[in-house]
């Protein structure tokens, strides 16, 4: 009888995982058979049915050419590498500050950051666009670049949760040999940072990816455009081709996709450290 | 490098290493927020001069009622936020026990989080759509074609929809958070309520609950957030229709700054929303605190 129960409870955990799965993978599924079916063969088939030719790339060729989808790679490209190199490198250099010295306004600073991260950044925006216009920013990759690295302060916290399990006898044993504390900052601090680094260097990456709010607003012009920026120009100006715009929505999908299967570990640890409120 | 004192080296060191990033921290989060209180009290186009406007904003602001039924459309996402913690919290659950294939489940449930935002919803514009979606579609072939719905089109629904895409993409990461939480709880005091005879019933209520609480309200209290600052798929999919049924407090917001050019007006807005979300903050730190002095 305990058996018997046992069995059945298991039955419906997997049920109910697999029915969250299914709504989890029917959206994108239904992208992928899509996405390879030709104007007339979409036209005529369900959108359930597969497609005749999974090698049909016309689509994605056509969303590439028309929509201009090669520079806005580019473009988000850079604003990535840029805002997550100063994040990596302001954030380790504010870490070590605040979590090595003790000196007077080190409580106001902390406090400064606690009250930042509150402030709810798109509520924000009527003032920050003006303060982004008169600063002649407007268009530029500078406006965007600058409000990732000044406006969002989740890698203060990582770092500072992390740096507290850095030894500090390794500092001490370096100030013995006659080290300086910039060589210690270079040396010690930052290689120990790394595992907090690479959980950062990911979700920043994701989330600037992801992000359509802040190049929309700032950088409207059309050669600027981000893939978030991109896609919407795009769907504006094909909206009845739907299976032009599952591979569309494909492409700007899977780059995050495969970043996330192949690096998953360090996005769990950095959410469940806290780093994504 | 020069033989400077440590004490000098480190004096040096602090002000070289904040002095950027606190600029950038005075200059992008403190000075936008000081300015939306000031511009909150004047008359601006955003081209020509500002103008001294008092109360004026907040009067017009307080005499429209239209502005605060739109927080009603917030409601949805506030549902959707509430179903979005039971589910992740039920799953984040089943996966901390012994199942087997629970990392794949892990990893899959939590897969739309890190999906782009505005492919996620064109994505769900294409299911729900009226004709082609396969929502629709689907219940046409199961025989309940009387669920058949204009998804975004309806005005009692489409919040409903809208907020199902938040609830659809966010699950899985509240779920790691609460998956996080119970994996915290010391495994040795399940096994001592087991010998003292406790059901799994009683575990979860007198362990599981306590020990995991505190997640539990700041998700929720985040959650509430969440929905006062919803703005994304509507946005994007409706642009607050039809006919104003998907408004939220903040698309309503950015179209008087950014459409109709009265940046006056959506300061006003945003100070009201700025001091509601701090109200929330600030009872959020009072629930969470609580029988702590």
């Amino acid at each position: 009888m305990g058996n018997m129960k046992k069995i059945s409870i298991r039955f419906i955990q997997y049920a109910c995982l697999l029915f969250a799965s299914f709504i989890v993978l029917f959206p994108p599924y239904i992208m992928v058979i899509n996405a390879f079916k030709g104007n007339e063969e979409y036209a005529k088939t369900s959108v359930f049915d597969w497609p005749q030719n999974f090698l049909n790339f016309e689509n994605f060729r056509v969303v590439f050419e028309v929509g201009g989808l090669g520079r806005a790679f580019g473009n988000t490209a850079i604003l990535i590498v840029v805002s997550v190199a100063l994040n990596v490198l302001l954030g380790t250099m504010i870490a070590y500050v605040l979590g090595r010295f003790e000196f007077r306004l080190k409580k106001g600073i902390l406090g400064a950051y606690v009250l930042a991260k509150m402030i709810p950044l798109i509520t924000v925006q009527v003032a920050t666009f003006g303060l982004i216009k008169s600063l002649g920013l407007f268009n530029t990759f500078y406006a965007p670049i600058l409000l990732y690295v000044g406006a969002d302060v989740m890698q203060i916290y990582l770092y500072l949760q992390f740096i507290r399990n850095v030894p500090y006898e390794l500092d001490e044993s370096a100030m013995i040999e006659g080290a300086t504390l910039l060589q210690i900052y270079r040396k010690i601090i930052f290689p120990l940072l790394a595992p907090a680094t690479a959980t950062l260097v990911i979700l920043k990456t994701a989330s600037i990816y992801n992000d359509m709010y802040t190049p929309f607003l700032y950088m409207p012009s059309q050669h600027l455009g981000t893939v978030s920026t991109s896609l919407m120009r795009f769907v504006g100006e094909n909206s009845a081709q739907w299976n032009v715009l599952c591979a569309a929505i494909l492409i700007i999908l899977i780059p995050t996709i495969v970043l996330y299967l192949f690096l998953q570990r360090y996005i769990f640890s950095g959410i469940t450290s806290g780093a994504v409120k | 490098m020069l033989n400077l004192s440590y004490r000098t080296q480190r004096m040096v060191l602090i002000w070289a290493f904040l002095f950027i990033p606190i600029t950038l921290l005075l200059l992008f989060s403190y000075y936008p927020t000081f300015d939306l209180f000031r511009l909150s009290f004047m008359e601006w186009d955003g081209l020509s001069s500002r103008e001294w406007a008092g109360l004026d904003n907040y009067k017009r602001l307080m005499s429209d009622k239209e502005t605060f039924q739109v927080l009603t459309h917030n409601l949805a996402y506030l549902l959707g936020g509430i179903l979005q913690n039971i589910a992740a919290l039920f799953f984040a659950i089943l996966l901390n026990g012994s199942l087997k294939g629970r990392n794949i489940f892990r990893v899959l449930l939590f897969l739309p989080f890190i999906m782009n935002s505005v492919a996620t919803a064109y994505m769900f514009d294409f299911m729900y759509d009226y004709k082609n979606g396969s929502i629709n579609l689907f219940l046409d072939a199961v025989g309940l074609d009387f669920l058949v719905s204009r998804w975004l089109g309806d005005e009692n629904l489409v919040n409903f929809s809208l907020a199902f895409i938040g609830m659809w993409k966010f699950m899985g990461m509240n779920m790691i958070i609460y998956l996080g939480a119970l994996q915290s709880v010391p495994s040795d005091i399940y096994e001592a309520a087991k010998i003292d005879g406790a059901n799994s019933f009683q575990s979860f209520r007198y362990i599981t609950m306590p020990s995991i609480r505190k997640v539990i309200e700041l998700n929720l209290f985040l959650t509430m957030v969440g929905a006062l600052e919803a703005f994304e798929y509507p946005f994007i999919l409706t642009k607050g229709g039809p006919g104003g049924a998907s408004e939220t407090f903040v698309t309503k917001t950015v179209n008087t700054a950014f459409n109709f050019n009265n940046y006056g007006l959506a300061a006003s807005m945003s100070v009201v929303l700025l001091l509601i979300v701090l109200l929330v903050m600030y009872s959020q730190s009072k629930v969470l605190n609580r029988g702590q002095d």
